[in-house]
């Protein structure tokens, strides 16, 4: 069995900016071991000897000279944003209080 | 007088010969999705523009220009694509309302081809689903029996062109998202070779799987598509350069092919197995057999690692969806939280509003599946399963010219009936995965009705990567074969959605 417990999946939760609620941690829980459970095997057949696959298609990285292409205007860039000043993305406070 | 029934193909040679003009049949076909989409809801928004952009293009035609073949003709875009005339929330509450800065490159290639976006299509939650009943807009539902699912994640796109309400559509294909909708709905889905189409501007769910493809209701009409969109862009850093032949020229040459004589038709063991449903299985076997009498070999082929297909997908897909979903952050755009705090604290409360159950769960498992200690017992491994996949196709190839299966397990399930057994709703993608992982296209398309409860059944086909030609050259020649054994289409079966409104609202009225 996995090692899926609400403190894991809460832990989790933090990790990826999720406020869960303890409803949502208590299902996903559960929900969670199951799927961790039956994904597992893949494990079964990746021996060391297999090597890994990233991509399906074999690709390099992609270069291009340092020159200005077309670009998103500021204020189309800032078009979408919830909250800006006319030149920047706007948030609240970076860090809290404790920091 | 052509109608909103016929193909893109044939509504694409009646504005050519002036029969019909673009203003016609948009307003017909925007008529039809007032007519019908109250029930089928396969749209989340109708473009303002439809009708002057066809304008547009009808005075081009008026005066004397030289058009690509698809002017003029109405297309649906499935809402993971970026419109900069259209709001753009990929299902997902997260983005509501919002609208990108910048058009996807399909996107723009349909505009300048001419073809007259209509609006946009219903889809699972950033494409995480086989059903649309993640969607946080609510579900789409199949035009061929209302209480049952369109598949998913793309099954507005294939329930819009099933009901007539545009002739072609735009999908995309992450573990089948374009080809198990296209199967169930009774109608054409391609997912193109990996790079094949440019993904600039398509939301990315796991990048490394994620392919555009046409959604239509013949062979024809999806290459047509796919050359429009199809080819090298430089905004896309894992965009192929090869020369694409023409796939609309391949379907036109495989439509007349006499037999297919020499063609080795590998059937996958692993795909054609128990756990089907029976009628899903008799389709599939008297399609072999037709191909079979009309020259192609049967072959049995092998692959032993499609049983860790599903496993290795969903490792894969989790983790990158996880690092992909990152940028929704209440800073850039979409949804911010009204709550109190530092940033961190809007962000993840942001992210708790505008996340729907299904995009919790696979980012949560993404996260794990990626996080110390556990990366190599699962993404690592997922990884090199890939390779085993990739090998086992390579084996399939050499004995085989294409591969095929049926295209999803079983007929559209009921909504509702797997929405809380993620698993069961997991294993539904088991034939459309392998293609994914390793990069090749497939294609779907209408193999006949199960016996036993009337729904459309999809055969797949697949082909090695960089030879999706050899998809539309063959499933034009089966989808005559099989359309000269029915004396009809199979879309020309499904019911009149017209007059199952009217009995609805009958209903109602009681």
């Amino acid at each position: 069995m996995s090692e899926i417990t609400p403190d894991v999946v809460a832990h989790l939760a933090n990790l990826a900016r999720i406020a869960l609620t303890p409803q949502e941690i208590e299902k996903l829980t559960g929900e969670l071991g199951a799927i961790v459970d039956s994904v597992a095997k893949v494990s079964e057949v990746a021996t060391p000897d297999v090597v890994a696959t990233s991509h399906p298609i074999r690709l390099v990285n992609v270069f291009r000279d340092d020159v200005p292409g077309e670009t998103l205007t500021t204020a189309q860039a800032l078009a979408g944003a919830p909250e800006h000043d006319g030149s920047r993305f706007q948030v609240s406070a970076i860090l809290g209080e404790e920091q | 007088m052509t109608s909103i029934f016929a193909s893109a193909a044939d509504q694409a040679a009646a504005l050519a010969s002036g029969a019909v003009s673009s203003v016609e049949l948009t307003q017909q076909h925007l008529d039809r999705i007032e007519a019908v989409d109250g029930d089928v809801r396969a749209f989340l928004h109708i473009s303002a523009d439809a009708l002057t952009t066809a304008a547009a293009i009808d005075a081009r035609r008026a005066a004397g220009e030289s058009l690509p073949e698809l002017a003029g003709v109405p297309v649906a875009i499935k809402d993971i694509l970026c419109t900069t005339d259209m709001p753009t929330t990929a299902g997902s509450r997260i983005l509501e309302g919002w609208t990108p800065p910048y058009d996807a490159t399909v996107v723009a290639r349909l505009r300048s081809a001419g073809l007259v976006p209509l609006g946009k299509t219903n889809m699972d939650e950033f494409a995480m689903g086989s059903s649309t009943e993640h969607s946080a807009y609510g579900p789409t539902h199949n035009p061929w029996d209302l209480e049952r699912i369109p598949g998913g994640s793309g099954g507005g796109s294939a329930a819009a062109v099933a009901a007539y309400e545009a002739p072609l559509a735009l999908g995309s294909d992450t573990g089948g998202s374009i080809r198990q909708p296209g199967a169930v709905t009774g109608t054409v889905g391609v997912k193109p070779t990996y790079g094949g189409v440019s993904r600039y501007g398509a939301i990315a769910l796991a990048s490394s799987l994620d392919q555009v493809g046409p959604v239509t209701r013949t062979v024809l009409d999806a290459g047509l598509l796919h050359d429009v969109i199809g080819g090298y862009d430089k905004r896309d850093s894992t965009s192929l350069k090869d020369e694409w032949p023409s796939f609309a020229a391949a379907a036109r040459q495989g439509a007349q092919a006499e037999s297919l004589k020499g063609l080795r038709v590998g059937v996958v063991k692993e795909l054609d197995g128990p756990g089907f449903q029976a009628g899903v299985s008799q389709r599939f076997h008297e399609t072999l057999a037709l191909l079979e009498k009309n020259g192609a070999e049967i072959v049995e082929v092998s692959a032993p690692n499609f049983e860790y297909a599903v496993a290795a997908y969903y490792v894969i897909l989790p983790a990158e969806a996880s690092s992909n979903l990152a940028k929704f952050d209440s800073v850039r755009f979409g949804l911010r939280s009204k709550v109190t705090g530092t940033v961190e604290d809007v962000m993840s409360a942001t992210r708790e509003a505008g996340f729907g159950d299904e995009v919790k769960r696979r980012v949560i498992l993404g996260t794990y599946a990626l996080s110390a200690g556990y990366y190599d017992a699962y993404y690592g491994s997922a990884q090199k399963v890939r390779t085993l996949i990739q090998q086992d196709f390579a084996g399939a190839f050499a004995q085989a010219d294409v591969l095929v299966s049926p295209s999803a397990p079983t007929t559209a399930f009921k909504l509702g009936e797997k929405l809380n057994d993620p698993l069961a709703m997991y294993l539904n993608d088991v034939t459309t995965i392998p293609a994914n992982l390793a990069g090749i296209p497939g294609m779907s398309l209408p193999m006949g009705l199960a016996p036993e409860d009337g729904l459309p059944t999809g055969f797949q086909v697949m082909a090695p990567a960089h030879e999706d030609v050899r998809l539309y050259r063959f499933g034009a020649t089966l989808e005559r074969l099989l359309e000269e054994q029915w004396g009809h289409t199979l879309i020309s079966q499904a019911p009149d959605l017209s007059t199952s409104e009217m009995l609805t609202a009958a209903e109602g009225a009681l």
